[in-house]
């Protein structure tokens, strides 16, 4: 099989490495309840800063409404559990959240994704506030007072799973043919439509991409923190992920992780002091964005720092012929 | 018939308000090609502004004024210097960015230092209700319209009558050739910033007075209604600001008043997204096409 | 029937007439020059056949294998789709990608696997990537650029990157392919050059070309036939001898008449 390089089992192995060490440590304690918050956070936000670095940072399409997708997943999934309270209730609202995401990214995407850069950022802003206002009036999510009690099944397990999931579909989607038609869109769009792409059709793909996982994202939040209101998934909220995307670098996926991880860390510490918070963070990106705009990893990859990929391709590749 | 004309007084004062914070928005726009994120925050400070003039310094009103204008003027000029001008020739998104971060610092800086309860203004002026019939037209209402006319006539005859007013215009049809002409045009640029936000720093006072109460978030959701209203009477054109706003206050104010109040930012979001989508220049703006 | 037949195709902007009522006929096969002065509205017309601007009027028709289409109004890409490609005046490559990825993403349309395999890089994948690789491993070749797929785009010099540029519009497998100013900027020598490649790959592409120039040694040696066009109207066209000693053409190039004022 194509897919068994050396660098592929390196991965794997890491990803199994993580996932067991972690597990021991809950289980043995050391990571605690208050711990595991922080753990639930970095996972959640990796998977909300990958699929918004999709939109803004790959496709060039500049989305300030990344929490309005979230919190569709989180809404659904919530209701879909606290009816079908069981682990397939909760993997079919995870499903159910995201895929409801992804249609409403499709809607919104398709008007307004013939606009550019500062309009585009406006109106998927304005897109994020009527999705909250809707869900501060239904019935169906009780409003201001929004839902409690929601049956907690998000777990390390799960987490880790989807998380992975989110990192590895998004990068292989982005290393495809269908991922450089994306790409081509940030780079030059005129350049691109001239070449055959459908840039409208890529665009759209891109947010509905990015929206899913946005929704799956949402939907693990909803299983976890058990309580949900329209006011968690404001404008700030996509503020928290841009600031993600940005520091890592948009356009790399590595860097998301990276700084997903960074800032999590930093918001356990800050977490008494919501203010100082946001003034480090709403210094940080007029700071990044003056002298270091590429962020932390620019467009690159961690495997563009290593040496690793030119010899893997001589040698490594099992490839027949 | 009342009701209707009542909510007109209502929203013309309302839209006044959205009229001047837009104005700020549409000039930048217009000689930047930048949405100044932090130009709602701006309002805000001179809310503030105006609250420690007349609550610690015992001011009056124009006193107020007049240094809240001084005062945003001066932020709005700093901010261009920081955050900025050092991004001119950056990315669109780039500079988008950093004016989000720039919004976010204002806001919380603030409430670091000022807490985030809402504070009031003391009485400035008098209660007097005028009644026209059914239709109550307050005193601070009248100060609201009265003062955003004469800023408005004023920037019109900065716009057209003086030197810096024209440069101002040159610089944004063409900068690259106003700087071949001899104009400066960091200094213009400058200056627009400073204009726009003594404006916005003006609708703050204004705010505070006819409102009564300020908070450090105060400037979000007007900010981004006055950038709402830029858009739809056309971005980067002053007549259009004008009007835009005070469409929008209108508009606000009777969905507010007949229809559903919790609704109402909803369809001002609505309205812009339609807008953006039907006709982008808005009213009075112009097309831009990109060269092929 | 023509490849390619342009009927009184007119656009303008605002006030401004950029194309007015051209008519043209491209045979299967010639390599046709489009010349005129700065702003006669050569690349506007280039725009007007990709799909990047609409006609006002006027139709655009494009006949292969005994269909005709009509490509006014068509979106670029469906016009790429049908087999024309362009270069552009003002280089647009895809200046922080690579070399390599700048000619595999004009592959794209012709590429067979779907969201599935891209999502889960299963065989189909690596073995279309595989396939797409090569491909853009050999237009590369071609143009001598493939000790450079590594590199940046914008790091490459200014020659290279018009090479780059025809690579990648031959990437998409055109039939007809439209050439905008491919010259601008080259040294004698480079445009010696560039002019062979263009033969080359007419005939090894089994190619129709249109081209805009400027440099009239290129347009003489290589088109069979050469349109003038001036402030948007066709002024001539025949043979480039014809052309050259064309007295309106002349004209045109040298600025008005003096009796007329």
């Amino acid at each position: 099989m194509k897919a068994l390089t050396k660098k592929n089992l390196y991965i794997l192995g890491a990803i199994l490495l993580t996932f067991v060490i972690v597990q021991l440590l809950i289980e043995i304690g050391i990571i605690n309840q208050f711990y595991e918050v922080t753990l639930a956070t970095i996972c959640i936000n990796i998977i909300l800063a990958v699929s918004l670095n999709l939109i803004t940072g790959f496709t060039g399409q500049f989305s300030l409404g990344h929490a309005g997708f979230m919190s569709i997943g989180a809404y659904v999934c919530a209701l879909t559990t606290m009816h079908l309270n069981s682990t397939v209730g909760f993997l079919l609202g995870i499903l159910a959240g995201g895929t409801l995401a992804a249609l409403v990214g499709i809607l919104i995407g398709i008007p307004t994704l013939r606009l550019k850069g500062d309009y585009l950022a406006i109106a998927t802003l304005g897109m994020a506030e009527i999705i909250r206002v809707i869900f501060l009036n239904m019935e169906i999510t009780n409003g201001a007072a929004g839902l409690q009690g929601i049956p907690r099944y998000t777990s390390w397990v799960w987490l880790c799973f989807f998380t992975v999931a989110a990192i590895l579909l998004i990068n292989n989607f982005i290393k495809s043919s269908h991922g450089r038609a994306c790409i081509s869109i940030r780079e030059d769009e005129i350049a691109a439509e001239s070449m055959g792409i459908n840039t409208t059709k890529y665009k759209v793909m891109a947010f509905a991409i990015g929206a899913f996982f946005a929704g799956v994202a949402g939907a693990l939040y909803a299983s976890y923190f058990y309580f949900l209101k329209p006011d968690i998934f404001s404008f700030l909220k996509s503020i928290d992920i841009l600031v993600i995307v940005v520091l890592g670098g948009m356009g790399s996926l590595t860097g998301s992780v990276i700084a997903a991880v960074v800032l999590a860390v930093l918001t356990t510490f800050l977490q008494s002091f919501t203010e100082v918070r946001m003034i480090l963070y709403a210094a940080l990106l007029v700071v990044i964005m003056v002298f270091r705009p590429k962020g932390i990893m620019g467009t690159k990859e961690w495997y563009d720092l290593l040496k690793f990929n030119r010899k893997e391709e001589k040698i490594w590749k099992r490839r027949s012929r | 018939m009342d009701q209707f004309l009542q909510q007109m007084v209502n929203g013309i004062s309302l839209g006044s308000i959205y009229a001047l914070i837009a104005l700020g928005y549409t000039m930048v726009y217009g000689i930047i090609k930048l949405i100044n994120f932090a130009h709602g925050d701006v309002y805000m400070i001179g809310a503030y502004v105006g609250f420690t003039i007349t609550t610690y310094a015992n001011l009056g009103f124009f006193p107020a004024l007049i240094i809240a204008m001084i005062a945003c003027a001066a932020l709005g000029m700093v901010i261009e210097k920081v955050a900025y001008k050092p991004l001119r020739s950056s990315s669109r998104i780039a500079v988008l960015i950093t004016a989000i971060g720039v919004s976010l610092l204002l806001e919380y800086v603030m409430m670091f230092f000022v807490g985030a309860e809402v504070r009031s203004y003391p009485k400035l002026l008098s209660d007097q209700v005028f009644l026209f019939g059914d239709i109550r037209i307050n005193m601070q209402q009248i100060y609201i319209v009265v003062t955003a006319i004469v800023l408005m006539l004023l920037l019109q005859f900065i716009l057209h009558k003086t030197k810096i007013g024209k440069a101002m215009r040159v610089v944004s049809i063409d900068k690259d050739a106003a700087q071949l002409m001899g104009i400066k045009v960091d200094k213009t640029i400058s200056f627009t910033f400073a204009i726009g936000s003594a404006l916005a720093g003006a609708a703050g006072v204004l705010v505070g007075i006819y409102y009564n109460s300020i908070n450090p978030l105060m400037g979000v959701m007007p900010g981004l209604k006055a950038f709402i209203a830029a858009v739809f009477g056309g971005i980067g054109s002053i007549p259009g600001a004008m009007i835009g706003g005070l469409s929008i206050g209108v508009m606000e104010t009777f969905v507010s008043g007949y229809g559903n109040s919790m609704y109402r930012d909803a369809v001002v979001f609505a309205l812009l997204i339609l807008i953006l989508i039907l006709k982008p220049s808005g009213l009075l703006g112009k097309d831009t096409r990109e060269k092929v | 029937m023509s490849l390619l037949s342009i009927h009184n195709l007119t656009k303008s902007f605002g006030g401004l007439t950029a194309v007015s009522n051209v008519n043209m006929d491209i045979e299967k096969g010639e390599l046709v020059g489009l010349i005129g002065p700065n702003g006669a509205g050569k690349t506007t017309l280039f725009n007007l056949l990709t799909g990047v601007y609409v006609p006002d009027s006027g139709s655009v028709l494009l006949t292969r294998e005994g269909q005709t289409k009509e490509l006014g109004g068509l979106k670029p890409y469906q016009v790429t789709k049908e087999g024309l490609a362009r270069t552009f005046q003002n280089i647009r490559l895809f200046k922080d990608l690579t070399v390599l990825d700048n000619v595999r993403i004009a592959v794209h349309q012709n590429v067979q696997y779907k969201l599935l395999s891209a999502f889960f890089h299963l065989d189909r994948f690596h073995n279309e990537e595989d396939k797409i690789k090569t491909e853009a491993e050999r237009l590369l070749d071609i143009f001598q650029l493939s000790n450079k797929k590594q590199e940046l785009a914008k790091n490459l010099p200014y020659g290279e990157q018009r090479h780059l540029e025809i690579a990648r519009a031959l990437a998409t497998k055109p039939s007809l392919l439209l050439l905008d100013e491919p010259a601008a900027g080259m040294n004698p020598n480079e445009t010696a050059a560039l002019t062979e490649i263009i033969g080359w790959i007419r005939e090894t592409f089994d190619l129709t070309i249109l081209l805009i120039e400027h440099d009239m040694s290129l347009v003489m040696k290589i088109c069979e036939r050469v349109y003038v066009l001036d402030y948007g109207m066709l002024i001539a066209s025949g043979k480039p001898e014809e052309i050259r000693a064309n007295k309106k053409v002349i004209e045109a190039y040298l600025g008005e008449d003096v009796n007329h004022a």
